[in-house]
Formats: structure tokens, C-alpha cells, sequence
């Protein structure tokens, strides 16, 4: 027998519409999972202080800290190499081979596995370059890994700004550069932003390509420099759930919970700005 | 203003020019000779080479990918590709204003002071100045001295056209080329833009592309018929408009096609 | 008149800025060679001190110096291939929702649902894996226990899921209105237009967001380390699924921290990762070429 074809139609769009909210689902449980077992863990005490008794007590303040450190890092650099290479690309880049090198390199960039960045930065920066392992060469194998992230979304946001700007600053006797200096970039920087935000908000998450090149299984004190290094806190949330035996799952899920709202409150940010600005566009 | 150029002098000198998209060509073997204190306009049906024409003037055809000319352009005598010519320079020289008002997303007094601003610094008294004259000689002057500091893009569009004037005229240029600068514009517009520029013609050469024949036959002192890139017929514009020597020009004007 | 001056150094700044502008984005290039450089120097040792038969063998015991490569491979090549089987329909499915049916508002909410989804780091995932995922897996099949490798493809199924959607909705997008339009003319309903029309006129997109949603699931390390038991054994047999087993991402998460730098044990991690990172480079290379194809230049686009 043949099914009626709007019948047909109606179970197939009842099949895709539980298949689209059988995928929202889950992040909503886990989220709410994730707070309303995480929240008896926050304190004052569970921000400002470090573990104590084998991590089995106090708080996660130096993991936080280290954190921080290697988004603030990590942002330094990849912004001006990443926002840099995509000006080329969206600006200067003529449409032939070689552009297209550069595009075929940076698609693998953004494939390669993170782990695989790790082992680059433990042999690049760690063992090459002696940096140790150190904030500073935990920054830079994040900062690197970011990279592709940040040029991609930048370069939307620069070809995403109208054309007839850029022929209006070259019929004014401007030098591209300044044409991009004055009108491109400045029109271009919410866009920009949006990507370099989510670009760090993966960074700040990541815990493989830190592994071998910054983060310490637990050391209680703030890091002196960049020459140090450091705890942070998706390596710390992965040392108390697997390697600590005995742990309170309180302290697991608070500290799954502050490591969900950091990244989470990046991506707010991201959101809020493009919607803003999207609004206030005047092109 | 250096536009004592003695009367049969050129300002601006065609030779032999030919414009191609790739093998595709916009403009074949134009030879056309641009004088000061006039007002060139060039006329003819879509698709025809105009706006190519206007824009090889300034080198702006320079950005058109796999864009070729042939042929020499003179400024006052001297080929403008040159490579001694800065191109920046010959664009502040030769200003353009497009069909469609493009504002930069910037403050009216931003826009008006973009050009001037991109050479050197300037005291601020100097840019006011710069900034009146340039809005007054546009027609704009009155309706926005209060509203500088407000976003351009806020304008009407007959404004916006005129801003886009005034912006051209802030880089103090010798010719001013226009390419269909009143096509969006309403009468009203279109009449205050059109006394501005038989104002502006008693310091500078302005070339014009009209968005039709009457506007050409208006305001044009010297009219240059354009056909599929070919410069069909130029001369004293109310000799082209009355009297034709080229059966095409007078099919053209009289509309029995375009 | 006075021509407002270009001063002679706005010409060498310009020129300046241009050159360092070229040297940012040739850098790409100079960076991919500069990992594959580094993972070839710290792991080429390996291949001289190891024997091919022994790396080709099918246990891995680094203590006894036994670096057998296949359990490690099959364990990857297993995850993802599960987490593959159940991402794409779902994935795909979603971005029909969103790109066919779903109704403006809903669209709105899904959108940034799957930026987050894309954001969560893997180690929460792993958190959450450990927590609810494996007991339930366990409860389910029975399994003696709940770190097995099917717990892992459910994990990574979800993660690859925000790269399927996004790629495949940005191929039914990239789908003329005119196609649909034709199918309507000929009074198919919207549900034949999609499943006739619209989802074969966007294969190759589809193919393409298969094909980085294996890159993604290949390259994962965090979550499969945490719940997929770690046993470095060689996943055969039917029950498979249900045992631990061992990817090449955990196997250098898990023991690069405890080896010795410059022993055979170090070298060969790092062969390990020269693999994946020539695995995942074919992929990618494989998915940008079908992209280059249908849109000249536009490479990038959906990486973000």
C-alpha cells in the first residue's frame, strides 16, 4: 500500500523535528545537571582559596588564575597574528595558487587535533625553544591552535563589509591600508570580536595541547611569570575526576560548573555583541 | 585655483585609449580632449563604456581585476600613468562621485574631511573652513551646519549625493567627474545638484555622465556620444543635441532606441 | 593650485604595513610546515630504533617495548565510525529542521544551542561521561562496565554533531530557491522536495560535513581518554562496542606525561601523532578540494 504523500510528509517532519530537539535536549539536562549539583560547591572559599588535603578540600582559586593567565595569552598571541593574516586574505590577497596555499594551510590548522598541537608545542617551545614548561609556551601552542578560529571569522567580517567603502577611500586618495585603517577595520570589529571571543573561549576550555606544555597536576601558589607553570582549570577538573581517589563529587561538579560558566559567559559575550551591533549596522 | 589654462589648452587628454575586461572590451580607441571651466557630458545607452570611461581618468579602473588598458591619458600634459605619477595624488586631483551615494559610515564632517585628512594634518580652524566651503559649493551647507557631528548614512539621499560632492570637492580637485550623480535623486535634488555644478564649473572640469539626454543637453557645455564603446561623435553640445552629424547620435537623442 | 601633499613616508609606511600584512598570512603555511617539521624530528627516531614489523604488530605494551600501532588505530577508527553512524543522520536531520522547516523563532534558539554545543570544553564532557553516560551504559547492555567504547561513541557523536549541522545547513542553503521552486511547479509536496530535490542538489556539502565530522571525532582526545576505557586491546569481534578500548588521541594524552623525553617510548607517541595529524591533513585537504570546487575562494567559511 502506498502512504498518502502528506501523510508521508507528516511523518517525516515529526521524525526531523524530535531528531532537531533530541540534540538540544541533552545540553540543556547537562547544563542544569551540572548547576543544580555544582552550586552547593560555591563559595568565597571555593573561588579565592587553593585545594587543600590532596584537592580533597578548599577551592580551585590557582587553577582559576592559571586559566586566566592562559586566556590573556593566549589572546596576545593569536589576535594580531590571526586578525593580520586575515586582513590579507579579505584585503590584499590576489585570487591565484598561492592564496589558495594559504587557505588549504589554514583549513589543516583548524583540523589538526589538539593533542597533536600539544606535542608541537612540547617539541617546539618546551624542548626547542627551552621555554619549559611555562605559561608562555602553553600560550603559544593555544594561541596557535586558535589561529585558524580567528582568521576565519575575522576574514567574514572584513569581506562582509561593503565593497563600495573601499572604492570610495581609493577615489578619496586613500592607500588601502588606510582605507582599511579608518573604515574597513572599525566596521569590520564587532564581527571581528565575536570570532576572536569564541576563538579564546575554545582555548580557555581546551586541556589536550596544555597537558605537556604548562599544566601542573596541583601546585598550590599563583604562577611568578611566564616562566612558570601553572594549574588551570579544565586540566584540574580532569585530575580531580580521574586521578584523585576519594574525591567529593561536590567539589567535581563545582568545578565542572565554574568552568561552564566561564566559557559559557564568553560565548554570551560573543552572542550579545554580534546581535547588538547587527542591530546598529547602518549598511 | 591654477585653472588659467589658456583657452584651446587641454586639462585632460585622450589618446587612442582602450579599456578591456579581460578580452572583453568596455572602451575602443577614444580620443577625447577635456578643457577647463567646462562641462563635458557623456552620453549614451546602457552598457556603453561610460562609467569606464570615467573611472580610467582617475586610475579607479586600476582596481578592476584582470582590467587592461591601452592607449595614453594626459593631465595637463602628462600621462597619468606615468610611473612617476602617484596615483593618490591624481585621484585627490581628479575627484568622482558615483551614481549611488556612498556615505561612509561616518559623521557628516568625517565624511566631508576623509580626503583632506588621508595627506596631512591640518589645523582645526583650516578644516572648518574646508568643511564650509566644500558643504556650501555642494548645496548642503544649510540644511545640516547643525548636525555635523551626526551619522551621514542618517541623510536623505539627495543629501547624501551632495555630501558625496562636498566630499569631492573638500580635496580642492581640478576636475570633478560624475557618473550619473542624479540618478536616484528627486527634481528638486537633481535641480540643486545641477546649479552646483554650473557653479563649480568657473574653477574646475567636469566630466558628467547624465542619467539621460535632457539632463546632457541641460548643463553640458561639450557633449560626447558613447555606442557600445565607441565615441560615435563629440563637439559643442547644443550643436550635438540640435544638429547631429551621425545618423546613430540622432536616432540616440530622438529615441528611437536605448 | 597646491595638490594636498601625500608626504613621501605614508608611500614606505604603506609598503611596510603590506609586507608585514603578506608575512602574517603566508605564516599559515610556515606553521603547518612547522608542525609537520617538529613531529617528523621528535618522532623520526622511532622509526630507526623500532622495526616496522614491530609497529605494525597488533599488541602495545611500551614497558615490554612492544608499539604494536593497530589496536590504537582500530580503537579510533572504531569511535568514530560509531560516532559517525549516529551523528549524521541526526545531524543532518537537524539541519533540515533548521534550514527547511523550523519557523524563524525556533531558528533563533537552535542556532546558538549548537554554538554552545561546539563550545563545551571536552573535559566537561568527559566530566559528564563519567557521571550519567556510563552508568547508564552500563545498566543498558549489562557490560561489566560503564567505560566502554560505545560510551565513547555516544560522547563524541555529540560533539561532532555542531560541525555536521552547521556544514550541511550551509550546503541546503547553498541550494537555489529555483530548484525548489521547479519542484513545487510540479506539485511535489515540501517533504518530496527536500527528500528528492534539495538533500541530493546538497550532497556534496553533505559529504564534506561527514567528512570534518570524522576529522573532529578522529582528533578528539579528552572525552574518549575519560570514558572509553583505555584498553589498549584490539577491538574485534561483535561485542566490541561493549569493551574498553584505547584511541590513538588517549594513548598520547595518557602516557607522554609519564615517559622518559628522548626514549624510544617518547619517540614513538610522537609517530603516533605524525599519523593523526597526516590522517586529519588528508581529510581536511580532501574536504577543502570539494569546497574549492563549488565555491571558488571561499574556503574558510565554515570552519568558524
Amino acid at each position: 500500500m502506498k502512504i498518502p504523500r502528506y501523510t508521508m510528509q507528516k511523518i517525516a517532519f515529526a521524525i526531523i523535528t524530535t531528531a532537531a530537539i533530541s540534540v538540544g535536549i541533552p545540553l540543556v539536562l547537562v547544563i542544569g545537571y551540572i548547576v543544580a549539583q555544582g552550586i552547593g560547591a560555591l563559595s568565597w572559599e571555593f573561588i579565592s582559596a587553593a585545594p587543600r588535603n590532596g584537592m580533597r578540600e578548599g577551592g580551585i582559586y590557582p587553577a582559576l588564575v592559571g586559566t586566566v593567565w592562559l586566556t590573556i595569552g593566549t589572546a596576545v598571541t593569536s589576535i594580531p597574528l590571526g586578525v593580520g593574516a586575515a586582513i590579507y586574505l579579505a584585503e590584499y590577497a590576489a585570487d591565484n595558487w598561492f592564496t589558495r596555499t594559504i587557505r588549504l594551510a589554514i583549513i589543516n590548522l583548524a583540523g589538526v587535533p589538539s593533542v597533536v598541537y600539544g606535542l608541537f608545542g612540547l617539541g617546539l617551545f618546551v624542548i626547542f625553544l627551552r621555554f619549559g614548561m611555562s605559561i608562555l609556551a602553553g600560550s603559544l601552542t593555544l594561541g596557535i591552535m586558535t589561529l585558524p578560529v580567528i582568521i576565519t571569522t575575522t576574514e567574514q567580517a572584513l569581506v562582509a563589509v561593503p565593497q563600495s567603502f573601499r572604492v570610495v577611500n581609493a577615489s578619496l586618495g586613500g592607500t588601502t591600508w588606510q582605507g582599511i585603517r579608518k573604515v574597513i577595520l572599525p566596521q569590520a570589529l564587532p564581527g571581528i570580536m565575536t570570532g576572536i571571543i569564541l576563538g579564546l573561549e575554545r582555548a580557555a576550555g581546551e586541556t589536550a595541547p596544555i597537558l605537556f606544555t604548562v599544566a601542573a597536576f596541583f601546585l598550590p601558589r599563583l604562577p611568578h611569570s611566564v616562566f612558570d607553570q601553572t594549574m588551570a582549570l579544565p586540566y584540574h577538573l580532569f585530575v580531580i575526576s580521574t586521578q584523585v581517589p576519594g574525591m567529593p563529587i561536590r567539589i567535581q561538579y563545582g568545578t565542572a560548573l565554574v568552568l561552564m560558566v566561564f566559557v559559557l559567559t564568553m560565548n554570551l559575550l560573543a552572542t550579545l555583541i554580534r546581535r547588538y551591533y547587527r542591530r546598529r549596522r547602518q549598511w | 585655483m591654477n585653472n588659467t589654462a589658456t583657452p584651446g589648452k587641454a586639462k585632460l587628454v585622450l589618446h587612442d585609449v582602450s579599456f578591456y575586461y579581460g578580452d572583453q572590451p568596455a572602451v575602443r580607441q577614444i580620443n577625447l580632449r577635456i578643457y577647463a571651466n567646462e562641462i563635458l557630458a557623456i552620453f549614451g545607452p546602457a552598457m556603453s563604456g561610460k562609467s569606464t570611461l570615467l573611472r580610467i581618468l582617475n586610475r579607479l579602473s586600476d582596481l578592476a581585476e584582470e582590467g587592461r588598458l591601452e592607449g595614453e591619458v594626459l593631465l595637463d600634459g602628462k600621462n597619468i600613468h606615468d610611473p612617476d605619477v602617484s596615483v593618490i595624488q591624481l585621484r585627490t586631483r581628479v575627484g568622482i562621485v558615483f551614481a549611488v551615494p556612498v556615505p561612509l559610515p561616518l559623521s557628516i564632517q568625517e565624511n566631508v574631511t576623509y580626503g583632506p585628512l588621508l595627506g596631512r594634518g591640518r589645523s582645526k580652524g583650516e578644516l572648518d573652513e574646508l568643511v564650509e566651503r566644500s558643504l556650501r559649493a555642494a548645496a548642503l551647507w544649510d540644511e545640516v551646519k547643525d548636525r555635523l557631528s551626526e551619522s551621514a548614512t542618517a541623510l536623505s539621499g539627495g543629501q547624501q549625493q551632495r555630501l558625496c560632492l562636498a566630499r569631492v570637492l573638500a580635496l580642492e580637485p581640478e576636475v570633478i567627474l560624475l557618473d550619473e550623480p542624479c540618478s536616484g535623486l528627486d527634481p528638486i535634488s537633481t535641480l540643486k545638484v545641477e546649479k552646483a555644478l554650473l557653479a563649480l564649473k568657473e574653477s574646475h572640469s567636469i566630466v558628467i555622465v547624465p542619467h539621460n539626454v535632457q539632463q546632457a543637453s541641460r548643463i553640458g557645455d561639450k557633449a560626447a556620444f558613447l555606442l557600445m564603446g565607441e565615441l560615435v561623435e563629440y563637439g559643442v553640445a547644443e550643436q550635438i543635441f540640435t544638429r547631429p552629424k551621425d545618423p546613430r547620435t540622432d536616432d540616440y537623442i530622438t529615441g528611437r532606441f536605448g | 593650485m597646491e595638490i594636498p601633499a601625500v608626504p613621501k613616508e605614508v608611500d614606505w609606511r604603506e609598503f611596510a604595513v603590506e609586507q608585514l600584512i603578506r608575512l602574517m598570512g603566508v605564516s599559515a603555511i610556515g606553521l603547518v610546515l612547522l608542525i609537520f617539521l617538529f613531529l617528523i624530528k621528535e618522532g623520526g627516531p622511532a622509526l630507526l630504533e623500532v622495526p616496522l614489523s614491530n609497529l605494525m604488530g597488533q599488541r602495545w605494551y611500551p614497558t615490554f617495548d612492544i608499539y604494536g600501532l593497530a589496536p590504537l588505530i582500530l580503537g579510533s577508527l572504531l569511535v568514530t565510525a560509531g560516532a559517525i553512524a549516529i551523528s549524521l543522520p541526526l545531524g543532518v536531520a537537524t539541519a533540515v529542521f533548521i534550514g527547511e522547516i523550523a519557523p524563524e523563532w525556533v531558528r533563533e534558539i537552535l542556532k546558538p544551542v549548537i554554538e554552545i554545543i561546539a563550545g563545551i570544553p571536552s573535559v566537561v564532557v568527559g566530566f559528564i561521561g563519567l557521571q550519567i553516560v556510563s552508568p547508564l551504559v552500563r545498566e543498558f547492555t549489562g557490560a561489566p562496565t560503564g567505560l566502554t567504547a560505545l560510551t565513547g561513541v555516544f560522547l563524541l557523536a555529540y560533539m561532532a554533531l555542531p560541525t555536521i549541522i552547521s556544514i550541511a545547513e550551509d550546503a541546503l542553503d547553498a541550494v537555489p530557491q529555483s530548484y525548489r521552486n521547479a519542484a513545487y511547479a510540479l506539485s511535489a509536496t515540501e517533504w518530496q522536495t527536500i527528500w528528492r530535490v534539495v538533500l541530493p542538489a546538497a550532497r556534496p556539502g553533505i559529504i564534506t560535513a561527514v567528512m570534518l565530522g570524522v576529522g573532529r571525532a578522529i582528533g578528539e582526545t579528552m572525552t574518549v581518554m575519560m570514558v572509553a576505557g583505555n584498553a589498549a586491546r584490539m577491538p574485534l569481534g561483535l561485542d566490541a562496542l561493549l569493551r574498553p578500548v584505547r584511541t590513538m588521541t588517549a594513548t598520547i594524552a595518557a602516557e607522554m606525561g609519564e615517559v622518559a623525553r628522548g626514549s624510544t617510548h617518547y619517540h614513538v607517541l610522537f609517530v603516533v601523532g605524525l599519523a593523526l595529524f597526516i590522517v586529519t591533513f588528508a581529510i581536511n585537504l580532501a574536504a577543502a578540494m570539494t569546497i574549492f570546487r563549488r565555491e571558488r575562494g571561499g574556503g574558510g567559511r565554515f570552519l568558524a
